[in-house]
């Protein structure tokens, strides 16, 4: 009989990831100044438990190597060893190769073997300053805090174990400990069955009896408690060494280690099950209980709402009417409550990717020598899921951005009358049906004419046009476009903004720089609230029906025959206010035969934006603003340009959702091949 | 104990699927077989995922003219394919007759669903290994790509269907951008 642990397994990963964070954030609000024992005792779990999980699931060398700091930790905890920025700096390294250690045994690759013992070197350096007895640190493996072994290697073990009558109950058999220790040398087993009761009181269940076990081994007092390492809670456990000259040092084993019985029961099992099976693909996500008690309080009132309704049904009668429509409201009411509900399941608080700044800008400030304050606002702001995973790394990159470029040097800063330590902003909150993430800093803002002598370098643009603000920064957005002085490790390369601006465009947000020279910039990303689903203009062209996202809609008009103008006489192009856009008729992109608006005055103008262009999209009619829940059209087909997605309406057909910077893509392009062709 | 007697079914249920397989290899393996005209064609019934009536679909801008739209399937948006104009047979007025059978390919990464509408949905066949023959050489540009096979049933010659091909739609979505 096994259990199979894996499935415990993705657990056991999840939680050491955050046990990590965990460890890594209260590492840094750590002041070596002012030393918090409730930050350290934090600290010190968190390594415990990533020990104590490592361990169960055969993981030894993560296990080892945690156990050495949290020897250091524990040093610290009692107050025998000072905190310092130094042996700080070194357990957050630490904490960075244990990462990687966790991250390759979940992969399933190889650990870097060099580093992980290089760290481990400098981890025994701290605790044994003089590098003496270098040995006790990895001898010492197990948790209890053994006394120093005496210089004298013993030649053996004399131990006295006691079981409690209820350790069969617990799933520990005496017996295997017996085995396991007879594999270890040369052994003398005594048993005391001095409480052995009569039959009659005699209860099967129970353990009466005791050993008295002399066992002649070069093996290590790590070993021998390590076999004893499930049942120390369940027994009383004497191991005395027995040195050359036989006089047996007393040395008491403090059991410390507090693990219940059943967990005991559990991960033992494991240690026969060495072999991690390959991880499954699909990820979890942790719900608050809140959120699935309200669903489930949800689902009741629905199941309520159900036989209500089919009680009505069975009896109907005409005067009933009101009752039946008071039970559809109702149950309208229930549906919309419960989607409500289960989309609240995939939303996660943003502080998921703030989590990792501090440490970002801890070690990229004291890299680049500038002081910074990180401050982070919102951070139980919740969001997508997909935005958690996908929003990472965009963000990183614009903060090493703000850091590198934004935040100039202490003594420039101190120069131009600002403070020495600059401010770095980390902001999330909700605006309208979006999620707004701000990145601002006090630093020394975009330089307008570096941007545009550079652009002019790269002829981005021709010097002729007058461009305003706005278009200045976009220009940061192309590729290959960096104003660096020189190429840093942090940053300046040139690749990234567009990347950046590419990921966010694909969640289906945008990305705006507000600067101003001398006093910072602050970079504005807006997402929206959820991807799933997405409020909706419903637009009819001839007799197809296609969704337009309310975001990307500025607004709807019907032209007039003045306002439109003809450019090289094929394109057209109307003016609004002081704007000229272009105008794109849908049914010349999309192929739609059979228009019903020949002319412009008939259907309707949508205007548009998409990536800050704007344009005037020709539709025969609007039919209505509706939520829809965006269904992927690249599960069963591919991607299809112009169109992000489809979704099911009311009547059970298909309706395609436009993307409106793709579609302007495209429509650009036909305009091209009808321009080549003509 | 309740987990060893698990293991026990287990092992039991393998042994049940294997005696399956044996069965299944001896009788040959089965074939939907429709009709396009009077052309006799075949699929892998365990890719067949239903049959369903013809209705009309939502259209697909700027796909290739053999993708008719797609449908919703119990909230899944499949796609269906005229199956006629992607073996390159030309157009077919849809008729009361006409089927689509939802068909499942088998990709790199997951599987696909997707439609294919044929004139008329004829029986199910079994076809011993040995019984198939290869595809001729037509040459004059008779492409024989997505056939993997012929069988003979009733005097009548029947092509298989590869539906993986037939179903792989890659390169075609440069095709609708030209």
């Amino acid at each position: 009989m096994s259990i199979d642990l894996s499935q415990f397994q993705q657990v056991f990963f999840e939680e050491s990831f955050e046990g990590l964070e965990i460890m890594e954030t209260s590492l840094l609000g750590l002041d070596p100044n002012d030393v918090d024992d409730e930050e350290i005792n934090t600290i010190f779990r968190a390594a415990h438990s990533i020990k104590g999980g490592s361990g169960t699931f055969g993981f030894s060398a993560v296990a080892d190597f945690t156990h050495v700091m949290e020897t250091l930790l524990n040093e610290m905890r009692d107050g025998r060893r000072a905190v310092t920025a130094e042996s700080v700096d070194i357990l957050l390294q630490s904490v960075d190769v244990l990462r990687d250690m966790l991250a390759a045994a979940d992969e399933e690759r190889e650990v870097d073997v060099a580093r992980v013992a290089a760290q481990k070197q400098v981890l025994e350096n701290v605790l044994n300053p003089d590098g003496e007895d270098e040995s006790t640190a990895g001898e010492d493996k197990v948790e209890n805090n053994a006394p120093p072994e005496s210089d004298e290697k013993p030649i053996g073990w004399h131990i006295i174990f006691r079981p409690l009558p209820q350790i069969l109950k617990t799933g520990n058999d005496p017996m295997r400990i017996l085995r396991e220790l007879m594999e270890l040398g040369e052994i003398h087993i005594e048993v005391d069955d001095s409480d052995l009761p009569d039959l009659s009181n005699f209860d099967p269940e129970l353990c009466y009896l005791a050993w008295d076990i002399t066992l002649m081994t070069e093996k290590n007092r790590a070993e021998v408690d390590e076999i004893f390492a499930w049942v120390e809670d369940d027994c009383e456990l004497i191991v005395h060494e027995i040195l050359a000259d036989k006089s047996a040092v007393d040395q008491q084993t403090p059991v410390l280690k507090v693990v219940a019985p059943v967990e005991d029961r559990r991960v033992k099992k494991d240690r026969r099950d060495k072999e991690p099976k390959k991880a499954s693909g699909s990820s979890s996500i942790r719900v608050d209980i809140t959120k699935i008690d309200e669903l489930i309080n949800m689902v009741g009132e629905l199941v309520i709402t159900q036989s209500m309704l089919s009680l009505l049904g069975e009896t109907f009668e005409m005067e009933k009417l009101e009752q039946l429509n008071d039970g559809l409201s109702q149950l309208e009411r229930h549906t919309r409550n419960l989607q409500e509900s289960v989309m609240q399941i995939r939303m996660l608080p943003i502080s998921f990717t703030f989590n990792r700044f501090p440490r970002l800008v801890h070690d990229l400030s004291a890299k680049l020598g500038k002081k910074i304050d990180l401050q982070v606002h919102g951070e139980t702001t919740e969001v997508d899921k997909t935005v958690i995973e996908k929003i990472g790394d965009p963000l990183v990159h614009l903060v090493r951005n703000s850091l590198d470029h934004g935040i100039e040097m202490p003594a420039d800063r101190l120069a131009s009358g600002k403070s020495e330590v600059g401010v770095i902003s980390l902001n999330a909150f909700h605006q309208g049906g979006n999620i707004v993430l701000e990145i601002r800093d006090d630093g020394k803002g975009l330089d307008r004419a570096v941007l545009v002598k550079k652009a002019l370098e790269k002829g981005l643009i021709d010097g002729s046009q007058e461009l305003t603000d706005r278009q200045v920064y976009e220009l940061i957005f192309h590729p290959g476009f960096s104003t660096a002085e020189k190429v840093s490790d942090v940053s300046g390369r040139g690749v990234g903004m567009d990347v950046v601006r590419k990921n966010i465009n694909e969640l289906g947000g945008s990305i705006t720089i507000e600067s101003e020279l001398g006093q910072g910039t602050a970079i504005i990303i807006r997402l929206p609230l959820t991807l799933a689903i997405l409020d909706g203009q419903t637009v009819q062209v001839a007799d197809e029906t296609y969704i337009v996202p309310l975001g990307s809609i500025v607004e709807s008009i019907q032209v007039k025959e003045q306002q439109v103008s003809r450019v090289v006489g094929r394109g057209e192009t109307f003016k609004l206010r002081d704007e000229y856009l272009p105008i794109v008729r849908l049914h010349d992109v999309f192929g739609i035969k059979n228009s019903k608006a020949k002319t412009l005055q008939e259907g309707l103008l949508v205007i548009v934006e998409g990536e800050s262009h704007r344009c005037g999209l020709f539709v025969d009619d609007l039919l209505g603003q509706q939520q829809v829940v965006i269904k992927s059209l690249e599960e069963n087909y591919q991607r299809v340009n112009g169109i992000s997605g489809a979704t099911i309406l009311g009547d059970g057909s298909v309706a395609l959702i436009l993307d409106i910077p793709s579609m302007m893509r495209l429509a650009d392009k036909c305009d091209l091949e009808n321009r080549v062709s003509a | 104990m309740v987990l060893g007697d698990g293991g026990n079914n287990d092992g039991l249920l393998n042994v049940n699927s294997r005696e399956l397989e044996i069965v299944v290899e001896s009788q040959g393996d089965e074939y939907l077989s429709f009709r396009l005209g009077d052309e006799g064609y075949g699929v892998d019934i365990l890719r067949v995922q239903e049959i369903r009536g013809w209705e009309e679909s939502t259209r697909i801008p700027n796909a290739p003219e053999y993708v008719k739209g797609v449908l919703n399937l119990r909230g899944s948006i499949v796609p269906i394919l005229d199956l006629r104009h992607r073996l390159g047979m030309g157009l077919n007025e849809y008729s009361k007759e006409s089927v689509v059978i939802v068909l499942r390919s088998v990709g790199s990464g997951s599987d696909q669903i997707m439609g294919v509408i044929v004139d008329e949905v004829s029986d199910v066949i079994t076809v011993k290994r040995e019984q198939f023959q290869g595809v001729p050489k037509f040459g004059n540009g008779i492409s024989t790509d997505f056939i993997s096979g012929l069988i003979e049933s009733d005097n009548r010659m029947t092509m298989i269907l590869d539906v993986d091909k037939l179903l792989c739609l890659s390169g075609s979505s440069t095709a609708s951008e030209q």
